[in-house]
């Protein structure tokens, strides 16, 4: 079992950021959020540790507030 | 219905009515409600020497068809009652469902993949059917009594007894149990009188449910669509039943007119979308539906128990309420009757409430998922649901989140009072049942009944089972010890499987493994031996076949 990372993970993270916007341009917003659904489970599936999506769950609701 | 004649059971005047006796009599139990669980409760006392009385208000079985799909443990537990054969025999038998994403198939499920059981995973017979087999072997049975158009219409707990008043057509009586178990459904009469909670969750969504005669050339699995051509905007259940009845569930969603949906001309348009214009059917039965899921707190409340959908209520994905309600009488049933013999004390009910009510939970957890799966409540949850469908088309992963309802299995007792710890030093294959776990079957040869199934030698009383390579290696002290013991203890069973019965043990039951499947479904060595209660969930197990650690472990499962 691992946490979930708070420090940078990614070799080139400007890459992997557009990478992430660039699939959503020219989407409708109801597209954009059919996507963002599929991406979510493709990568929880792919961490697959149940204590790492958790803490990413809960972080990333807490961002909603801040 | 065009397929079925609902049958009339005769009221016969009761005793109390007609000689008029001094007062109330006291039944050992009294069981309101002649419904699945109420006729295998009554059965499984009387066949354990238990005289039982069942009221029902009604006189005749279960109208229109509620439950088809009965699961193997349900058939299991009926087969030690002798009804499960005819059942298997008129019913359709399957193993296979499949979910479907418009027209595609995405994914089969195999619930029973390896061979060697007595019982297939599921069979879809009528409820009516069920029920009115279960009131033919009921009604043969000189312990059960049985009365018809015999409503309970006042309850009185007390500290001895429980006294009921009950309705028929020739006035009002009353009676006494001095246990009372309402098996009176999900509108339960007697918890309403005794104002007892029934708390949970109710959806919205509504379904509409209709049976019909087709004759059509369909696989025998159960078929789950999510936005087929012929419904686009919701999902549909199918199954066949017997008679060439299928059952067809449409998912109408939240705002539907149930009125207008129940008329027989829209049923037909949306019938023939789906089954195209040159099928010919007839109706049998439909109706429209909202589902709930709903439990008591306690189902043991002083001399007054519930079991059934009086106690629990469920959405039908995953089969799991009729199935869950006859494992709560097989789960009551020995109880109560060591209770009334008085070889039990009575803590052992605190047993029933504690084991079931952890198996309501977990039903109710299944399948409320699968209810909110089908039925998502918010915009996000059917973005994520829509999500898990499409990518299940490419991606295994994706399958396995898509929930059409988890098909109804025996729970386990993970924290039963009533079982007996592992040995710290034992190592079991994961598979193998923990205590607290029902025995898995197998294929056995006996000696005079030929073919026997593990299930069947271990069926209704408490048994020991060991296991040896070679009879002949069997501890031989240790065997005498066990049959002394036996000897003391009513219908209790040392058996013995093996591959090799020469020099078996006296007083031992030897049965043969042939195909070595019972000792590896239970991960047997030579000496590795299980108590197996009367409802043939596993109370204990060790690597060695010890006396006092069988004496031990029988005492806790009866405490
Ligand atoms: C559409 C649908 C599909 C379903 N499909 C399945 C399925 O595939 N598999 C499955 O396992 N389950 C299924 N179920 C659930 C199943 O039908 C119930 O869980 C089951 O009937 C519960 O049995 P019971 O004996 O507890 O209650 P019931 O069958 O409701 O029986 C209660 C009995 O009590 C009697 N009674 C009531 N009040 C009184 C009174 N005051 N005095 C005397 N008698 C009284 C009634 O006459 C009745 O006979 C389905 C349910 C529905 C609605």
């Amino acid at each position: 079992m691992s946490t979930l990372k708070s420090d940078l993970n990614l070799a080139s993270p400007d890459d992997i950021y557009n990478l992430i916007v660039d699939a959503h341009k020219s989407l409708s917003r109801e597209q954009s959020e059919k996507l963002n659904a599929a991406l979510v489970l493709l990568l929880a599936n792919h961490v697959g540790d149940e204590a790492v999506i958790r803490a990413a769950v809960a972080a990333a609701r807490k961002s909603l507030s801040a | 219905m065009a397929t079925y004649t609902y049958p009339r059971y005769a009221y016969v005047p009761p005793p109390e009515l007609v000689l008029k006796p001094g007062g109330p009599q006291t039944a050992p139990v009294l069981i309101v409600g002649a419904g699945l669980v109420g006729l295998t409760l009554a059965l499984d006392l009387a066949l354990k020497g238990i005289p039982v009385t069942v009221l029902d208000e009604d006189d005749t079985v279960s109208i229109g068809s509620r439950s088809i799909c009965q699961a193997k443990r349900t058939l299991e537990i009926w087969h030690r009652l002798g009804v499960a054969d005819r059942m298997v025999a008129k019913g359709v038998t399957w193993d296979q469902g499949e979910v479907l994403l418009g027209d595609e198939p995405l994914y089969r499920f195999d619930l029973q993949p390896e061979p060697g059981h007595r019982f297939p995973a599921f069979i879809n017979l009528q409820q009516y059917y069920c029920e009115q087999y279960l009131v033919e072997r009921c009604i043969a049975e000189d312990k059960v009594d049985l009365r018809f158009l015999s409503k309970v219409v006042g309850v009185r707990p007390g500290d001895e007894y429980v006294e009921v008043d009950v309705q028929t057509p020739d006035g009002v009586y009353q009676i006494r149990g001095q246990w009372l178990v309402a098996c009176d459904g999900v509108r339960s009469p007697v918890r309403t009188m005794l104002g007892l909670p029934y708390e949970g969750e109710v959806f919205d969504d509504q379904f509409l449910i209709a049976d019909i005669r087709m004759t059509a050339d369909l696989p025998n699995i159960r078929r789950y669509w999510f936005y087929p051509p012929f419904h686009p905007t919701d999902s549909v259940l199918l199954h066949r039943q017997a008679d060439n009845v299928l059952r067809v569930d449409f998912q109408l969603g939240r705002d539907a007119d149930a009125e207008e949906e129940k008329k027989p001309a829209n049923i037909d348009r949306r019938l023939r979308m789906m089954f195209g214009p040159d099928a010919r059917w007839e109706h049998e039965w439909s109706s429209v539906y909202k589902f709930s899921c709903r439990a008591m707190p306690r189902f043991v409340n002083g001399r007054v128990i519930f079991a059934g959908d009086a106690a629990h209520v469920v959405s039908p994905f995953g089969a799991r309420g009729g199935n869950s309600g006859v494992e709560d009488a097989d789960n009551l049933g020995w109880k109560l009757a060591l209770l009334i013999e008085g070889r039990a004390s009575a803590s052992l009910l605190a047993s029933y409430d504690k084991e079931r009510g952890a198996a309501a939970r977990e039903n109710i957890r299944q399948s409320t998922r699968s209810t909110d799966f089908i039925t998502p409540k918010f915009p996000a949850a059917r973005l994520l649901r829509d999500a898990a469908l499409s990518l299940a088309r490419d991606f295994p992963f994706a399958r396995a989140m898509v929930n059409s309802g988890r098909l109804s299995r025996p729970v386990a007792y993970a924290e039963s009072p009533i079982s007996s710890p592992d040995d710290i030093m034992a190592t079991w294959d994961v598979a193998a049942p923990a205590p607290g776990m029902p025995l898995p079957d197998a294929p056995l040869l006996d000696a005079t009944r030929g073919e026997v199934w593990l299930t069947e030698a271990v069926a209704g009383r408490f048994a020991v089972l060991s296991f040896a390579e070679r009879a002949s290696s069997l501890d031989g002290a240790m065997a005498r010890a066990i049959v002394d013991m036996a000897d003391d203890i009513p219908g209790f069973r040392p058996i013995l499987i093996t591959r090799d019965r020469s020099g078996a043990p006296d007083g031992w039951t030897t049965v043969i493994d042939k195909s070595g499947l019972a000792a590896r479904r239970c991960d047997a060595r030579d000496g590795t031996t299980y108590l197996v209660r009367p409802d043939q969930y596993v109370a204990a197990r060790a690597r060695r076949l010890h006396d006092s650690w069988v004496l031990a472990a029988l005492k806790r499962a009866t405490s």
